[in-house]
């Protein structure tokens, strides 16, 4: 068994026996075996001497085993790892950042605690994953959409706490912003409740995010100040109707319009559904490769803005941009307001119209096979078939990772995005798209999404892996940060949010040490290092 | 004798009784955990062994005939090209071999 580093044998030992007691024998997993388990199966290290792997796991069944096992690790100084299902894959799976660490796994933590249809929320535990509350809310007939990731398995929890997002209405669609009051067991395992959950016997914990005083919720999301055991979500009640339309709009510097359009629509609250910006030129995420004609032109160094692939669109009469704006609400509202999407729209001249899908929810079975499942609150898999074997993949990797730099959202960031990046890729021979459009829509900014495929092969990780950490760079020198990582990266991109020598990061340490005195709570994580192994720090 | 034959027959009933119960066991943590992908329809575990077999073996899991239950818990701890291995706290030890008798219940 790999002991934590600094840790003696015999304190460890002691340790173990401890949490067993805590949690019982059985769920205490020190074998290679099992311990093998707790590996991120998409690490970028898969198989090197860095690889970062557990020494052991354990997964209590309630918060006051959650008390036992962090009291017990505060006292033998035992680093401990936190995972809520350990779904996080592309940015760390469950494996710890720091090697020899105990993975705390509360996937046992299972429970749906509350879900409350006539004020739209939940509670939950850690280890319940989107389809479980899904499963819940479908068994209780409640009239209640969750918003999902996608892929969505992951944990609420979890999810909300690595800034994760999904489909719905805006004030859902960022998992984070979505959530009300949290439990949380501290590194020297006193429980602390955030808002209004901090009075006992409030009525209000999920109603009301703030409660009084300092709102410190944010500071246990990408962090390692606590250990968070339940967490309250607010959840969307089923609209009566949803609606897409598109609008398509013919010349390459439209896009500028295009989404100033779609931003003052979306503020405004008229449009409300994830929207999705395409090209019918040259396709997009998830969409068919494009020509070897147009492939050839995005090459160039001009790629998506070179003057050859303007004057292709022209003489061939292929609109150059599509956006596809969607809507949920009652059916003659929606009607309306894509009535006025479209006026809004027809200032770009040449725009072109399509009406798009509509549906009177809930979703008849058919409908519910054909639907992309999460901009209905339905958890899926579907989006693993990006990476397994298919047709058109057949032979496929052995994971991902994402390099996801958050975008402003104007026309002219895309295009300087995709200048920069794409001549990153062709400098570096990287494996990622020559052009690339928003994958995320917050709402006033854009997250991008670039795969990095990992492989068993050490040299092919290696070389990715220094690619991934300049195009951190890259960004960074260009104003564009991160918004999540995998651990292996998340040193090198907290290092670029380093405004006033690294004021945020120093921050961050003067709270881990007040918080977390001997650094015990996930070390590493995003970047943020326990004062015993700062040096660690890149 | 008769009082053997009874016991007997009492024997193999409850025998397959439990065999029953650990098949719907099975068949519970393959639609929890697996069928999301290995299900029917065009879903990724299901396309992938489509494109993998090419009809040679059935795309969908529940109508294989050659899974042995090794396979099956080689798979769920080891994992495959993008599918990851499972957890104990996901799948347990006796959850997986319910699965992997679930699985190979067609088995010739």
């Amino acid at each position: 068994m790999k002991l934590p580093p600094g840790v003696k044998s015999k304190d460890f030992s002691d340790a173990i026996k401890q949490f067993e007691e805590a949690v019982g024998k059985e769920w205490v997993f020190t074998s290679d075996e099992d311990v093998a388990l707790y590996r991120d199966a998409y690490s970028p290290f898969w198989g090197e001497e860095e690889e970062r792997v557990a020494s052991s796991a354990v997964a209590p069944n309630t918060v006051e085993e959650v008390q036992k096992v962090v009291k017990t690790a505060n006292a033998y100084k035992i680093p401990i790892y936190t995972i809520s299902t350990g779904k996080n894959l592309g940015y760390g799976g469950s494996a710890p950042n720091l090697s020899g660490s105990v993975v705390l796994d509360l996937k046992r933590m299972n429970r749906v605690l509350e879900v409350s249809e006539r004020n739209a929320y939940a509670l939950v535990e850690p280890g319940v994953s989107y389809f479980d509350l899904y499963r819940h809310i479908q068994e209780k007939g409640y009239k209640l959409w969750v918003d999902v990731p996608d892929p969505g398995w992951g944990s609420p929890v979890g999810n909300a706490l690595d800034h994760g997002g999904g489909y719905l209405q805006p004030q859902y669609r960022n998992h984070f912003d979505s959530h009300c009051g949290m439990e949380v067991v501290l590194a020297n395992g006193d429980l602390l409740h955030t808002g209004m959950g901090a009075m006992p016997g409030a009525k209000t914990w999920q109603e009301y995010k703030f409660g009084f005083g300092p709102w410190i919720d944010g500071i246990f999301s990408q962090s390692n100040f606590g250990v968070v055991t339940k967490m309250g979500f607010w959840l969307m009640p089923q609209p009566d109707a949803y609606l897409t339309g598109t609008v398509t709009v013919p010349n390459h510097d439209d896009l500028i319009p295009l989404i100033d359009t779609l931003t003052l629509l979306e503020n405004s609250g008229i449009s409300n559904g994830m929207p999705g910006i395409g090209s019918p030129l040259v396709g997009g995420f998830m969409m068919p490769p494009p020509s070897p004609e147009v492939s050839a032109m995005l090459a160039k160094p001009d790629g998506i803005s070179s003057p050859e692939l303007q004057r292709y669109a022209r003489d061939k009469g292929i609109h150059y941009w599509s956006c596809t704006v969607k809507f949920y609400g009652p059916a003659k509202a929606i009607a309306a307001q894509w009535e006025y999407a479209r006026e809004k729209f027809s200032a770009i001249p040449g725009a072109k119209f399509q009406d798009g899908e509509f549906y009177k929810l809930p979703l008849t079975p058919d409908q519910f096979n054909r639907v992309h499942k999460p901009e209905f609150g339905i958890p899926s898999l579907e989006m693993f078939s990006i990476g397994a074997r298919s047709p058109l993949n057949p032979t496929p990797g052995e994971g991902h990772i994402w390099f996801s730099p958050i975008i402003p959202r104007t026309g002219e960031a895309v295009f300087e995005a995709n200048r920069i990046f794409s001549q990153a890729a062709r400098d570096f021979g990287l494996p990622i798209l020559s052009f690339s459009l928003p994958t995320t829509y917050w709402m006033r900014a854009f997250i991008f999404l670039f795969g990095f495929p990992i492989t068993h092969n050490v040299a092919t990780n290696r070389k990715n892996r220094e690619s991934f950490k300049k195009l951190v760079q890259i960004a960074a020198e260009h104003g564009w940060g991160e918004y999540r990582t995998a651990p292996a990266f998340q040193d090198d991109v907290m290092a670029t949010y380093s405004f006033n020598n690294h004021a945020l990061l120093r921050f961050h340490e003067t709270v881990k040490d007040a918080v977390d005195p001997n650094g015990i709570l996930s070390a590493g994580r995003y970047g943020i290092w326990p004062k015993h192994l700062r040096k660690a720090r890149a | 004798m008769t009082k053997l034959l009874l016991l007997l027959s009492l024997f193999a009933a409850v025998a397959a009784a439990a065999d029953d119960a650990t098949l719907a066991k099975g068949k519970q943590v393959f639609e929890y955990w697996c069928a999301t992908c290995h299900g029917n329809g065009p879903l990724p575990g299901t396309v992938a062994l489509q494109a993998k077999y090419k009809g040679s073996k059935p795309a969908l899991l529940e109508e294989r005939t050659d899974l042995l239950p090794q396979i099956t818990k080689t798979f769920v701890r080891k994992g495959v090209s993008i599918m990851p291995f499972f957890r104990k706290t996901e799948i347990s030890d006796a959850d997986l071999d319910a699965l992997a008798a679930y699985l190979a219940r067609n088995r010739r």
